[in-house]
């Protein structure tokens, strides 16, 4: 009971917070419900979810398997679109996948038989960038995941972390406006995982990306997210939007991020 | 010194039983037990091979099996291909299809013959018919299983990447059904190479090591059966060998 309290206060910050900002969100979620129809029986897998997720924001989403967190990237995507309520950029409803929402997966999805530059450029394929400048941003994005001397090795040759880190460079080449992160670093060992969340923190800063990160680690959810949204499961829905006010709260050296870290963990709980 | 025993034992492994078979092949034809005409001894083939070579017999024979064997393998092997690709993407032609080609694949091989030579006669155009036909239904079911099993996370992924159909069949399917349709072309290459021989022995006598022997068996030359049936296996070891390195130089991304 205490938990939903501090729920509610919570969110009623962070509906205060929102007219400050000049913007209109740039990417906007509003009252989204999805069911799946499993053997003639509707399951749904979202209700009634509402985020508005402003330009250059990091926003992380934190929940626990089966709380719809992979199936709203899915519809952020616009590879299913089929469900209640709006998904809008800029106002305009999401029909279909476009070169401006880009997503790494939680497997690095490498195709086997192209080279690290061979799958980096295979997010070209359908730019108009001339062929010189397509190479061009490729060695960059390369070069910012720190894997351009891997330009012709091929995915087999590479560790997990490394292949994880070209298809973030895949998902920046085309330089898109939203990156989606579906528990991208999921399956790497705490180490690596580790270097990568400094390294996705360093690349959405640098490059003013607005990101959508999904996870399941609280941790990592706090250190690399502006705000966090809390998700409950059985349906998937909203439990909480907290804000990481301050820089020292995202600061895994500062005793404040284990204390946020831990109140956020306690209202997930 | 030492390390060579047991390596010798381990290489040697895969040779153990052929040796003890030739050998016993061998006691039996020198026995008196069985006439050897029926078991010609190992000494007898050799001499006959020899005279083979030396005449000229093996290699116009082997030439005229083999070029019949690649007619018939590159004319099956590219219908099944296209066949094949079109079944995997198209899902009308997989309805259309479909049925046909799997009741197709139930019939035994050899149970076209008769058909065959009547369409296309028992000559040169009936053998091919039937060596295409062979190579025709591996090709084809490997391509499509191939193009079909391309994993929905990569369709995925091309819907991600905005490709059109022609960027996904040319990025994503083709490559990735390269190593099945490679399995399916090694087992045509065999397919046709039975094939052949099959053909040379059911249908009309001709140049070929089917011919030839057919020549031993109503001769009651045992020595140059025997002799070609070696030279059948070496060669079809020989075209999957080949096969083999051509697929891994050509998928050397698996490799790795």
């Amino acid at each position: 009971m205490t938990n939903l309290l501090a729920v509610t206060n919570v969110q009623t910050t962070a509906a205060q917070q929102t007219p400050d900002r000049a913007l209109a969100p740039a990417l906007e979620i509003t009252r989204v419900s999805k069911s799946f129809d499993l053997g003639g029986r509707a399951v749904q897998a979202l209700s009634d979810i509402s985020i508005a997720v402003e330009a250059g924001e990091f926003l992380s989403i934190v929940g626990a398997s089966g709380c719809g967190k992979s199936t709203l990237l899915r519809l952020i995507l616009g590879i299913d679109t089929e469900y209640e309520g709006d998904i809008c950029v800029d106002g305009q409803r999401i029909l279909k996948p476009g070169p401006d929402r880009a997503i790494v997966f939680q497997e690095h999805r490498l195709l086997p038989w192209l080279t690290v530059e061979g799958n980096v450029a295979a997010a070209l394929r359908r730019s108009s960038l001339s062929k010189p400048e397509r190479h061009r941003q490729v060695t960059e994005h390369l070069t910012l995941v720190g894997l351009e001397t891997f330009a012709g090795a091929y995915p087999a040759q590479l560790s997990g972390g490394m292949a994880q880190r070209v298809a973030i460079a895949r998902a920046l080449v085309s330089r898109p406006r939203f990156l989606l992160l579906d528990e991208p670093l999921g399956a790497l060992d705490a180490l690596t995982r580790r270097r990568l969340q400094d390294e996705l923190k360093r690349i959405a800063q640098d490059q003013g990306i607005t990101a959508v990160l999904v996870t399941h680690d609280v941790d990592e959810a706090v250190y690399l997210g502006n705000r966090v949204v809390v998700m409950h499961p059985h349906p998937g829905r909203i439990g909480a939007i907290l804000p990481v006010t301050t820089e020292s709260a995202r600061d895994r050296s500062n005793p404040a991020f284990f204390a946020s870290a831990i109140r956020f963990s306690r209202c997930w709980a | 010194m030492t390390s060579l025993r047991p390596s010798l034992i381990l290489h040697g492994r895969p040779y153990v039983i052929p040796v003890l078979l030739l050998l016993v092949w061998e006691i039996t034809a020198h026995s008196g037990l069985v006439d050897s005409k029926f078991v010609p001894s190992l000494e007898a083939v050799a001499r006959r091979g020899w005279a083979e070579i030396g005449d000229g017999d093996l290699g116009s024979d082997l030439l005229a099996s083999l070029r019949r064997d690649m007619t018939g393998f590159v004319v099956g092997a590219t219908l099944g291909l296209s066949f094949g690709l079109l079944m995997g993407f198209s899902a009308l032609a997989r309805r259309l299809f479909g049925p046909l080609l799997l009741v197709h694949r139930q019939i035994a091989l050899f149970a076209w013959i008769p058909l065959l030579s009547a369409w296309f006669g028992g000559g040169e155009d009936g053998k091919l018919a039937f060596i295409a036909m062979a190579a025709f239904q591996p090709t084809l079911m490997n391509t499509w299983r191939g193009v079909a099993n391309i994993p929905p996370s990569y369709r995925e992924l091309a819907a991600v990447l905005t490709f059109n159909r022609l960027d996904f069949i040319r990025t994503i399917a083709l490559p990735g059904a390269m190593p099945e349709i490679f399995v399916g072309l090694r087992s045509a290459l065999i397919y046709a190479w039975i094939a052949t021989i099959g053909s040379e022995l059911l249908l009309d006598i001709s140049p070929g090591l089917g011919g030839r022997m057919n020549e031993g068996q109503q001769l009651f030359e045992m020595d140059l059966l025997v002799f070609y049936l070696f030279v059948l296996g070496f060669v079809g070891v020989l075209l999957s060998l080949f096969a083999l390195r051509l697929e891994s130089h050509l998928i050397r991304w698996k490799a790795r």
